[in-house]
């Protein structure tokens, strides 16, 4: 699937994008398959249609600089570099796993590129990932962080806190609120007061811009200049990225509470629709796309295929990682 | 040796590890200017205020950049002022500081010390006068460690500072202002060692934190009217160290675990539960604990002084288990 030869820049950016996109959506649609089928144990959060917020933002990340995920991961953990391979033998509990099985879907973490974990507590990822900075400084590393929230967490007391205190410490982190209208099955306008989220993030002092969360381009666009300026020591940046949520809260859920008129008036701004016309709009052939689609589609149907075959994780393992002080025994 | 407040003893010990190690550091509220205890003071001087860092009043925050500088590498020591306080920020303990490394199979560590000064503050009342060691205890993934007197305060803080795992350090409120004999020398304690702060021959009192003065002062008492009581102070809560309280159970054969914390669902029970199990042959007599009454603490000084578990509460006790027999 070698792309014609001699693009520009622009668009072999464009094409990798996609791909990223393709990837997390094709996991998405997979893993939310199986969850249903009931392979995949527990809640899986899908990130479908959400694909170029993580994908735009992490492009503007170094390897080294962190990722704080929220209970709706795998996107974030696709685009920061972890393998979906490794992914999904996590969310199928088995060897292997970026966790050894022990996270599953709401703690798929990669340290080794900076990717501090999905979390399954509402904000938590917010301050940790300020306390990464924080760290980093005091060794002398220059990185940034991107911290991930919802529009639903955007309420919780720690995200405020937060914002108060990258702005007081001047830390390099940009906050990306991921804003996909909704909180679990609450319309988040309904519970949320003020104007608006780049409002409350001005409030704190930090510069402030709201994007189209479904064009990766865009997103990318607005993340790389934020990014630029906290590396040359601006402060922490907020970034509002308006998205919606294509499926339902978890694998199992048909949102039945979401209006039918709202859900026909958003589908046709899918965000990997917008990819495609883009890259079409600069000369790539829909073939081209459709070997795309296909290379990917086949790379997460092999990763599910490896997973089911793979072994457990060995029965010891329960009582690893625990602590080294008062470590509990197996057996005792 | 020298004499230092266990307030001193503890600015001695981070002085020395933030010398030492300059992935050491601080933060928490007012702790510039030395903190409420004084436990902190003249270190930003010396350090910066990068690595005695003063916060704002946001204990969630506060916690969550500990665990988030744990993983990125360095050490911090975080102060929530009082254990009370720390109550607004259980969930970043219990739920990322104790089970990050367990979560993510191994591939981080949150070496961290949380400093939260426990117990009864006189006067105080409700809100600033708990004790929560027994739910740390029950989390798995963290150290929890009480330190008594102002020598232990500097050797465990140091303990703890060099442990990879997460630890619930729990001075006493109380305490900050006691003083006693420190080695010049350094030194540390390993985590999980108790110390028999007195020998005796007829029971055994396990105790922790400021209680085990109460308790050594009981067996003051006790010893005029014939007792011989041995006193263990854990200094480690968990993992608590089983055998040297039942090599004492062994020798005496009579126990009594003495605890200033509510008595229903407390530590106390843990351990008379584990030494009835593990050395039931040993006991001469039922085995017992003391402790607060289930009531939040109240103000008024008489009022206070009731839920106390205090030296003469612990003597009477001691008193009942010595004369007990079994069966
Ligand atoms: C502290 C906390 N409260 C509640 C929950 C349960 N919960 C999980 S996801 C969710 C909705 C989150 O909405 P939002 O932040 O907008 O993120 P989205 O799910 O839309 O990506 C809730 C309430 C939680 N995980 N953590
Ligand atoms: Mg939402």
């Amino acid at each position: 699937m070698t792309p014609a030869a001699n693009l520009p820049e622009e668009v072999e950016h464009g094409l990798a994008r996609y791909r990223t996109m393709l990837t997390i959506r094709y996991f998405e649609e997979t893993v939310c398959a199986a969850a249903v089928a009931g392979r995949i144990r527990g809640p899986v959060h899908p990130y479908i249609g959400e694909e170029a917020i993580a994908t735009g933002v992490c492009a503007a990340l170094r390897r080294d600089d962190y990722v704080a995920s929220t209970h709706r991961g795998h996107g974030h953990a696709i685009g920061k570099g972890a393998d979906p391979a490794a992914m999904m033998l996590e969310l199928y509990g088995r060897v292997g796993g970026l966790c050894g099985g022990k996270g599953g879907s709401m703690h798929v973490a990669d340290f080794s590129i900076g990717m501090l974990g999905a979390n399954g507590v509402i904000g938590d990822g917010v301050t940790m990932s300020l306390g990464a900075i924080q760290g980093s400084r005091l060794l002398g590393r220059d990185v940034v962080a991107a911290a991930f929230i919802g529009d639903g967490g955007m309420n919780r007391g720690p995200v405020l806190e937060a914002l108060n205190w990258a702005k007081t410490f001047r830390l390099p982190v940009l906050f990306v609120c991921e804003d996909n209208r909704y909180s679990a099955s609450t319309h988040s306008r309904s519970v949320t007061a003020g104007p608006g989220f780049t409002a409350r993030a001005a409030g704190f002092g930090l510069p402030a811009e709201m994007v189209d969360g479904n064009d990766v381009i865009e997103v990318e666009r607005a993340a790389r200049t934020m990014v630029e300026q906290l590396r040359a020591g601006a402060g922490p940046m907020f970034l509002h990225a308006l998205t919606y949520r294509i499926g339902g809260h978890l694998a199992q859920d048909a949102a039945p509470y979401r209006p039918k008129e709202e859900l026909a008036r958003r589908s046709p701004l899918d965000p990997l629709t917008r990819i495609e016309t883009w890259l079409a709009h600069h000369g790539i052939e829909t073939h081209t796309l459709e070997a795309e689609r296909a290379a990917v589609r086949e790379s997460i149907a092999t990763a599910e295929r490896a997973a089911q075959a793979a072994d457990f994780p060995p029965a010891a393992s329960v009582f690893a990682d625990i602590q080294d002080i008062g470590a509990p025994q197996w057996g005792a | 040796m020298g004499r230092m407040t266990y307030a001193e003893a503890s600015i001695l010990a981070l002085r020395e590890e933030m010398r030492r190690d300059p992935r050491v550091w601080a933060l928490g509220e007012d702790i510039g200017r030395g903190g409420i205890g004084g436990q902190y003071k003249g270190l930003q001087d010396e350090f910066g205020a990068q690595r005695i860092c003063d916060t704002p009043i946001s204990e969630s925050t506060i916690m969550g950049v500990g665990v988030g500088a744990a993983l990125a590498g360095t050490r911090p020591v975080i102060e929530l002022r009082i254990t009370d306080f720390a109550l607004c920020s259980t969930d970043e303990i219990v739920n990322q500081a104790a089970k990050v490394r367990y979560m993510l199979g191994g591939q981080a560590r949150a070496p961290l010390v949380v400093r939260q000064p426990n117990g009864m503050c006189a006067g105080f009342a409700a809100q600033h006068s708990q004790s929560t060691e027994a739910w740390w205890i029950h989390t798995p993934g963290l150290v929890v460690v009480a330190p008594s007197t102002p020598r232990d305060n500097r050797a465990l803080l140091k303990a703890a500072i060099r442990s990879d795992d997460p630890v619930i350090y729990l001075e006493h409120k109380e305490m900050w202002g006691v003083d006693g004999e420190v080695p010049d020398a350094e030194e540390t304690i390993e985590l999980g060692k108790a110390r028999v702060a007195r020998e005796g021959r007829d029971l055994t009192i396990v105790t922790w934190s400021k209680t085990a003065s109460f308790a050594e002062e009981a067996a003051r008492t006790l010893a005029g009217e014939g007792i011989e009581a041995e006193v263990v102070d854990l200094r480690t809560l968990y993992p608590w160290d089983r055998d040297c309280v039942i090599a004492s159970v062994e020798r005496t054969g009579r126990l009594l675990v003495a605890q200033e914390s509510v008595e229903i669902g407390g530590f106390g029970a843990e351990i008379v539960a584990d030494v009835t199990q593990h050395a039931f042959g040993a006991l001469k007599a039922p085995p017992a604990r003391i402790g607060a009454p289930r009531t939040p603490v109240p103000y008024s000084q008489p009022l206070e002084e009731i839920v106390r578990v205090d030296a003469p509460k612990i003597a009477a006790a001691a008193r009942r288990v010595a004369a007990a027999r079994r069966g």
